[in-house]
């Protein structure tokens, strides 16, 4: 598109006129004179704090997508930990059920049930659970468990026990946790559902017992949780 | 060549008014991460990055800052800077962030950013600023790998443990057991011991720059001025 140059030029002078009043505004002697003045302080500090609202909002927006997606990969990726590959050829992210859970998964009021399903057959279901008492704060698991009740594996996500010490519930760390693999409330009774100290199957670290005490306690709610929900959640 | 101002930038930022060393500040990320040397590395980096921009960012607005309000202002654009890195971080370097997430949030509470744009950035030109952040950073991050080396050797008797998952697998040599069989000594990796290492650490410092200052005094009085 050609301008008319007679409707840009008046356009040119007054954007030049603009530039240059910003230039001479902008000049450190007259703005060393602005500086003390109440008004330009109020304006500055609202800029400030304008550009920056704007900036973190772009920003906000334009990676939220990313971010929800590197997030669902984490979570296919600890899913796929806890569930063998073999058992489901469904997308567990989408075949998702949410259960009431305030019983067995303290702190949380809604459980969010990951389906695992081969052929249209539900074969495993996955959660994530909280043992809420750990030796230094909440530890943070997922488990998965086949249609029977036994489990698949258990993962910690994470957790803020001593380093050293109570960390040996990370797999990364020690075999521990791969100790629960096929153990269900079937093959173990209640009482052996808890660490060798206190008359239970489970090992507990060298000077470290309440931190395997209530990872073994809060599984052991979660498979209950399951059990509470067997039928409703196994049924195609 | 390096000009005297800017040597003796880097000077004051890797030794002499090193952020720890000589100004005592960042005390509260330093002894929160130092508990293994990739910890500490991670969190010195991600340091670096943004007091480098900060002092940039506050250098090259310094004219617009009046001084009745330049903390707030101060405050506001770290924060933001934090909160940038953190969110691109995280969308786009996810596997790093984390690993270093916990750290850049951490940050935001790191006096030493302050600091720098109060006592430099504020009143020096943006290149000086610049260099200026680049050298405290640096220094920062050489006090956060030497700290948290000597802990993670005392409590666990290795080195650069997990520098794979913070680098990438090509650094996986740097993860050295440096005490083989060691039963391991808890207080070093928990927060007191981040308190007695960095007081070793300091005295040393001191010790160091008595002898260094003692020997000049020497080598001067054996070698006098040459006559004007």
């Amino acid at each position: 598109m050609k301008l008319d140059p007679t409707s840009t030029d008046p356009l040119k002078t007054q954007t030049l006129r603009y530039l240059d009043w910003l230039h001479r505004w902008l000049a450190p002697d007259n703005l060393a004179q602005l500086r003390s003045k109440l008004s330009f302080q109020t304006g500055i500090l609202a800029g400030f704090a304008l550009l920056a609202s704007i900036l973190l909002g772009i920003t906000n927006c334009s990676t939220e997508g990313a971010i929800q997606q590197r997030l669902a990969e984490d979570l296919q990726k600890s899913l796929a930990e806890v569930v063998p590959a073999e058992l489901h050829d469904n997308d567990m992210l989408q075949d998702t059920r949410t259960i009431p859970s305030t019983d067995y998964n303290i702190g949380t009021d809604e459980t969010i049930v990951y389906i695992a399903k081969k052929a249209g057959q539900v074969t495993a279901v996955c959660y994530k659970f909280t043992a809420p008492d750990g030796y230094s704060g909440a530890i943070n698991m997922i488990m998965g468990v086949d249609r029977n009740g036994n489990l698949l594996g258990v993962r910690v996500l994470s957790h803020k026990e001593t380093p050293g010490l109570g960390d040996k519930i990370e797999v990364a760390k020690s075999t521990w946790i791969l100790n629960f693999v096929g153990r269900s409330l079937d093959n173990l009774t209640p009482a052996q559902w808890a660490v060798k100290k206190d008359g239970g199957e489970f090992d507990q670290f060298a000077g470290a017992t309440i931190t395997p005490r209530k990872s073994v306690q809060a599984i052991y709610r979660s498979l209950q949780l399951f059990k509470a929900h067997q039928a409703e959640l196994v049924k195609p | 060549m390096l000009s005297d101002t800017y040597r003796k930038i880097a000077t004051d930022g890797l030794w002499n008014n090193n952020i720890v060393f000589g100004q005592n500040l960042a005390l509260c990320p330093l002894l929160a991460v130092t508990g293994t040397a990739t910890n500490g590395l991670g969190m010195g980096l991600a340091t670096l990055v943004v007091i480098t921009a900060s002092n940039g960012l506050i250098s090259f607005t310094r004219h617009l800052i009046p001084s009745e309000i330049r903390i707030p202002i101060f405050v506001l654009l770290i924060a933001a800077l934090v909160t940038l890195v953190d969110i691109l971080m995280n969308a786009w370097a996810h596997e790093l962030y984390k690993v270093l997430g916990l750290f850049i949030a951490l940050i935001v509470t790191n006096c030493a950013l302050l600091g720098r744009a109060e006592a430099f950035a504020s009143k020096q030109p943006v290149k000086a600023a610049l260099w200026d952040g680049l050298m405290m950073g640096l220094g920062f991050t050489l006090v956060l790998v030497v700290l948290g080396a000597a802990r993670e050797i005392s409590s666990a008797g290795t080195l650069f443990a997990n520098a794979s998952v913070l680098l990438g697998e090509s650094f996986k040599f740097l993860e050295i057991t440096v005490i083989p069989n060691y039963k391991g000594f808890l207080l070093m990796a928990l927060p007191p011991g981040g308190f007695i290492m960095l007081a070793f650490l300091i005295v040393g410092k001191r010790l160091l720059d008595q002898k260094l200052a003692e020997k000049k005094a020497a080598t001067d009085v054996l070698t006098p001025m040459p006559a004007e």
